[in-house]
């Protein structure tokens, strides 16, 4: 699996869910109003970069720490994010990503050396990285071949109503 | 291989003889809880086809974050899951219960052996009573809804051993944001955090699930305290069902461990915007503080009351000062009505909510301004975290440091005695 396209950077370490959308929007139940305020608790103007500058998200380390909301994730896909570079993930945030298949990597060198708008390449198999200015290669840590799988699903949701008419077909 | 008690209950889940770290397991859940703010939970529950919940005794909806329902949006969800409830049949905890972390050990629904998943980042609490208990997102729990059961990548384990003896002006929550400061708030990503030793053992139940709570913020899966006799009395006390304590093999070998002497602790403070801002409360005593918040599943609590009215009796907090008190259970307010508590709090000048997890999350009750300093008892102090404001500032610390810092207005380091000097 690879994915490409342009990065918006924001090499912080430690971003909660707090911030990637604040709680008090928890019951808003429109998906796309809710990802309106996607990472305001970090930068607002986040949220406008995702349109003009690429829909790569980079981040630093601890990623999505604090609450369990789906929402930290669901507000990044709904503003446009394809993939997402970060060094590490808090475990809800990431569960929470593979559950709705959104891709991950791990990479504890790029956030620190790419910058706003570059291109990159991420092969999601391999695990690696590349940027296309300077053909230079990172290696991160891609999927578990279970996270994987997940991913070439669509997530959990397609998996389950798989499940789900597997079992009425037993049954009947 | 030798197994942790916690392997033996994740293989007992999965049907397995044994479970090895790093391993992919499908396990069986025995109770699963929804809270208020995620009623995606039923859409997701939709979407994936689910028309009936595979349990409806085991399923239990608790409305404690928004309660009583603060706005429309929220009186909306609110109907939307007492609906849901009733045509499932499962247990919907209303409004005027509390907080549902809590309520699971008063019922007797936290107990050894047992393997628990919510919809929320703080159920690691349950460790404390030997669980096996992990927080979920909402569109993994709507899967457990369907089926009972939810992939698991067993956890290696971490041993935390606290020695020694704490003093009496410090609580487990002095302890655990201590730990906080040492080893940070990643070193327990996708692992189970155990806590050992003399001063976990000298703790009551209620004070050793402050540590296991505050191990989500250390980034825990779950963790996992030994069930001793006073585990075992207090979960007798609460139920007669029959419970497994799995014991850890001999040898069994830890991932990690870690060992600490509190003999010597001093009150703490983590001070903002990060839980392992760590520093002794005396080296930041002096901070003008506008509010104290008492409450949530880490400070809300009988043992905090008790230790809040303790400092608060017969004093008056300043005009300058906001306490607000918040406790976690309908029971806990009863219990601090007889016990005087109550009184004592809203003598000294308390606004007493009704039970829930309040101002903690930042959904009601007691947010707080822009530029304005909270000292709270709860477990997070992120930018934003108490109401959206991120130039607000919170502090966290223990019940015996909020009292006193209230009594003040200025955060305020608690006596040996656990009364201010």
């Amino acid at each position: 699996m690879i994915i490409s396209g342009k990065v918006v950077v924001y090499n912080h370490d430690n971003i909660s869910t707090d911030q990637i959308i604040p709680g008090p929007y928890a019951y808003i139940k429109d998906m796309k109003e809710m990802a309106e305020h996607c990472l305001e608790g970090a930068d607002r103007t986040l949220r406008d970069r995702f349109r003009t500058v690429g829909n790569i998200f980079v981040a630093g380390s601890n990623f999505g720490c604090g609450s369990s909301r789906e929402y930290a994730v669901i507000v990044l896909k709904e503003s446009g994010v394809q993939a997402v570079v970060i060094k590490s993930a808090a475990r809800i945030w990431y569960r929470n990503s593979v559950n709705l298949g959104l891709p991950v990597i791990f990479c504890k060198t790029l956030p620190d050396t790419i910058k706003e708008g570059e291109e990159i390449e991420i092969d999601f198999t391999a695990g690696t990285i590349r940027e296309a200015a300077t053909g230079i290669v990172h290696q991160g840590e891609g999927p578990s071949e279970f996270v994987m799988d997940m991913y070439k699903a669509g997530g959990i949701k397609p998996l389950m109503r798989q499940r789900m008419r597997e079992k009425k077909q037993a049954e009947k | 291989m030798a197994m942790h008690a916690v392997h033996k209950i994740l293989a007992a889940a999965a049907g397995k003889e044994q479970v090895f770290p790093g391993e992919i397991i499908t396990a069986k859940v025995d109770l699963v809880g929804i809270n208020d703010v995620y009623q995606i939970v039923m859409k997701s529950f939709e979407e994936m086809a689910g028309e009936k919940v595979w349990n409806p005794n085991k399923v239990y909806i608790f409305l404690d974050h928004n309660a009583p329902a603060s706005d429309l949006k929220v009186a909306e969800a609110h109907k939307l899951f007492r609906e849901f409830a009733q045509e499932q049949g499962c247990h919907l905890i209303d409004i005027n219960e509390g907080i549902g972390h809590n309520l699971l050990p008063e019922w007797g629904l936290a107990k050894p052996g047992s393997l628990i998943v919510i919809t929320d980042s703080h159920t690691p609490i349950h460790g404390a009573y030997g669980t096996f208990a992990a927080g979920l997102g909402a569109t993994d729990i709507a899967a457990v809804l369907i089926d009972g059961s939810t992939w698991l990548k067993v956890p290696e384990i971490i041993n935390i051993r606290l020695n020694g003896k704490l003093q009496d002006n410090v609580m487990a929550k002095d302890a655990a944001l201590y730990v906080l400061g040492q080893l940070g708030t990643e070193f327990g990503t996708y692992k189970v955090i155990e806590f050992s030793g003399p001063v976990v053992e000298a703790l009551s139940m209620e004070e050793r699930t402050v540590l296991t709570v505050m191990a989500t913020e250390m980034g825990a899966k779950s963790t996992y305290i030994k069930p001793d006799k006073t585990t075992i009395d207090d979960v007798e006390k609460h139920t007669s069902e029959p419970f497994i304590v799995h014991e850890t093999d001999p040898d069994f070998v830890y991932e990690k461990e870690y060992e600490f002497d509190l003999t010597e602790l001093k009150p703490q403070v983590a001070v903002p915007h990060s839980v392992d801002n760590a520093r002794n409360a005396e080296e930041v005593a002096g901070i003008p503080i506008n509010q104290v918040f008492i409450g949530s599943c880490t400070g809300g609590k009988l043992t905090d009351i008790a230790a809040a009215a303790q400092v608060l009796a017969g004093k008056k907090i300043p005009s300058s000062m906001r306490l607000v008190v918040t406790m976690a259970t309908k029971q806990i307010v009863a219990e601090a009505i007889e016990q005087g508590y109550y009184k004592i709090l809203l003598d000294a000048g308390a606004t007493i909510t009704s039970p829930g997890c309040g101002a903690c999350s930042g959904l009601l009750g007691g947010i707080i301004a822009g530029k304005e300093r909270c000292v709270s008892t709860a477990n997070r102090n992120f930018p934003g975290r108490m109401g959206g404001s991120l130039e607000a500032e919170v502090y966290l610390a223990s019940p015996l440091t909020a009292a006193a810092t209230a009594v003040n207005g200025t955060l305020t380091c608690p006596g040996r005695n656990g009364l201010e000097e």
